[in-house]
């Protein structure tokens, strides 16, 4: 039997309708774009047009709203698999024909879809407040050079990184807030790289932003093979008991 | 209190003791049914010297035993015996240690593991269902899972064999445990599974919902559905299986359910009488067709090979000897009686 992209379909189907009626999740979901929308609005408030800072204010607001693809997929991972196993339906699921990288696909889809949709609808707003409000010259330096495409390139790339740690985490843990909270703190490292060109201590450029987004794709699809080839069906059903 | 006489055969203990598990009919008798593509007729399960260890711990140790296409077999056993691990590793979720088997008709090794699962279904201990979905969200993740044709039309036929129709809209957190039990068994049925995996299907269910189950189990049977069922309540097994395994990480048995009381039971007649005899030994022992006795609260335990002989013999030797006799009766074992024997043993043996 080869890959079947219906599996990985049901489960998405299962997991976003779950997610509807999860106050936890829904709760995540409305309070983090709310929270990244206020905090680069902030910024670029205070931000004035001869403020010698301006370009450090804008790549701290950029980056802010890069911290929504690195902290929601840990948070809806974590839930997707310890979760599963708390509810007592990961036993169940793993004993239908589903093979594991359809379960992990479809995992990782859960966390994706949502997640992109939301950090995207964030920078649009983003930039539509600061089209409509904010100083020209403001707007000028955030739609010039490589911001707009440095936030395009590395919000998926950035979830990826952050699901596959996510599910690595949620696979070995038995409590859904650690699994959290390492998740979290897992996804962090290549924030920081994107952190150091945002904030200009290296010198950004369209070419480095297309380097790292490049490296940072090898490391997502190498963190997939290593999570894929991680997963034990066995460790799953038994829990840490194993 | 009353005392009961040794009833049980030495010798069918001392076998049961021992590594083999005692098998009763010579040959396991395996019904016949349609194999896996409609031709060959195998067995749904053939299980060969499986064991599976957890680090030092044995969860169960060199079973063997051949479940038939068609039918229903009880797996019983104590808390901890193996039931549940059996089960997990015949559904290919977790690898055995050593041993080999096959699951409907397919070799049990990880390569084949999604294969043998699409032909098969589980219904685990606790149902698993998912709470905030509705019954027929629940059903169509599953069934996608399975890859069905006719989603609607299975789901429908599931819902129905558990009488479940008018709770399909119903989120499944909102169901007793009694009615989840049963979105699981729909679950399990979605895919006309050839052998179907039971574990304990009644387990914290009150008596009007265990009989329900015991009914869908029953009809399942009817329609030639092979089952796999676990338990630790002995007359389900009794109720429902066409033959019986006791499991105590060991396979200490094997048989039909009455069968099984027969081989480990002695046949016996309970004689009671208005007053005890004066010289039991003299008229007790010259009846030809007693093979022991000893005496009872009410009267006394005749250990006979045929009791349909030996019921008139002693009649009459009583009524000579003077004896007001109010009743000869063959006294009968239930599985239960089987059951704790055997597991008795076993803690006797572990304080040993
Ligand atoms: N993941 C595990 N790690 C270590 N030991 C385990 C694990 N799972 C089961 N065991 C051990 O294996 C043995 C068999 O357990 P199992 O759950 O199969 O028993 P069971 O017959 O299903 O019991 P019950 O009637 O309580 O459900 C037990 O001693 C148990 O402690
Ligand atoms: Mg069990």
């Amino acid at each position: 039997m080869s890959f079947s992209w219906r599996r990985v379909r049901a489960i998405l189907r299962k997991e976003l309708r779950d997610y509807r009626r999860n106050r936890f999740v829904i709760g995540t979901m409305a309070a983090v774009p709310v929270l990244f929308i206020i905090l680069p609005t902030i910024q670029l408030i205070a931000a004035n047009a001869t403020n010698k800072a301006l370009t450090l204010r804008i790549g701290l607001s950029l980056l802010y709203m890069l911290v929504i693809p690195v902290t929601m997929p840990s948070v809806v991972c974590a839930y997707a698999v310890v979760g599963e196993r708390e509810q007592g339906t990961l036993e169940p699921v793993l004993s239908t024909p589903v093979r594991r990288e359809e379960f992990l696909i479809a995992k990782a889809l859960a966390a994706f879809v949502p997640t992109l949709v939301i950090a995207y609808a964030v920078f649009g707003i983003f930039l539509a407040i600061a089209a409509l409000f904010a100083h020209p010259v403001i707007v000028s330096a955030i739609f010039m050079g490589s911001h707009v495409l440095v936030q395009f390139l590395f919000t998926p790339l950035l979830a990826g990184w952050a699901i596959w740690v996510g599910i690595a985490v949620s696979t070995r843990s038995t409590d859904v807030r650690v699994a959290q909270q390492l998740s979290v703190l897992g996804s962090l490292p290549p924030l920081v790289i994107v952190a150091l060109m945002s904030l200009n201590v290296i010198s950004e450029s369209t070419a480095l932003a297309i380097g790292l987004a490049a490296a940072l794709l090898a490391f997502d699809l190498l963190a997939w093979r290593v999570v894929a080839a991680m997963f034990d069906r066995e460790r799953l059903v038994i829990g840490g008991r194993g | 209190m009353e005392v009961r006489p040794p009833l049980v055969d030495p010798e069918a203990t001392a076998r049961s003791g021992s590594a083999e598990p005692t098998t009763v009919t010579e040959q396991v008798k395996v019904p016949v049914g349609p194999g896996p593509d409609g031709s060959r007729p195998d067995a749904a399960l053939a299980v060969e010297h499986l064991t599976k260890r957890f680090g030092d711990r044995v969860a169960f140790d060199d079973v063997s035993f051949k479940v038939g296409y068609g039918e229903v077999f009880g797996f019983l056993g104590p808390n901890g015996a193996g039931k549940t691990t059996t089960v997990r590793t015949l559904g290919t979720l977790i690898a055995p240690s050593s041993g080999s088997a096959s699951v409907a008709g397919i070799p049990l090794s990880a390569k084949n593991g999604s294969a043998i699962r699409s032909r098969i279904s589980m219904m685990p201990e606790s149902p698993g269902l998912y709470v905030r979905l509705t019954v027929t969200e629940n059903l169509q993740c599953f069934a996608g899972l399975y890859d069905l044709d006719d989603v609607p039309g299975r789901i429908g036929r599931a819902l129905r064999a558990v009488n479940l129709e008018d709770r399909a809209r119903d989120l499944c957190g909102s169901l007793s445990k009694g009615l989840r039990q049963r979105v699981a068994l729909a679950r399990a049925l979605l895919n006309d599974p050839a052998v179907l995996f039971l574990d304990e299907p009644t387990s914290g269910l009150d008596p009007v919902a265990t009989r329900e189950v015991h009914e869908l189990i029953s009809s399942l049977r009817e329609q030639g559905v092979t089952i796999f069922l676990t338990t630790h309540r002995l007359e389900e097994a009794e109720r429902l299986c066409d033959r019986v395994a006791i499991l105590n990480t060991t396979l200490r048995l094997i048989g039909r359910p009455d069968e099984l009381r027969q081989q480990l039971f002695r046949r016996s007649l309970d004689v009671r009488l208005r007053a005890p005899l004066g010289d039991p030994g003299d008229v007790l022992g010259a009846v030809p067709e007693i093979e022991r006795w000893e005496q009872t609260p009410s009267g006394y335990a005749l250990i006979v090979p045929d009791p349909d002989l030996a019921a008139p013999a002693v009649a009459r030797a009583l009524v000579r000897a003077g004896a007001d006799v109010l009743s000869i009766a063959e006294s009968h074992h239930s599985l239960e009686d089987v059951y704790l024997e055997l597991v008795n043993e076993d803690v006797e043996a572990k304080a040993r």
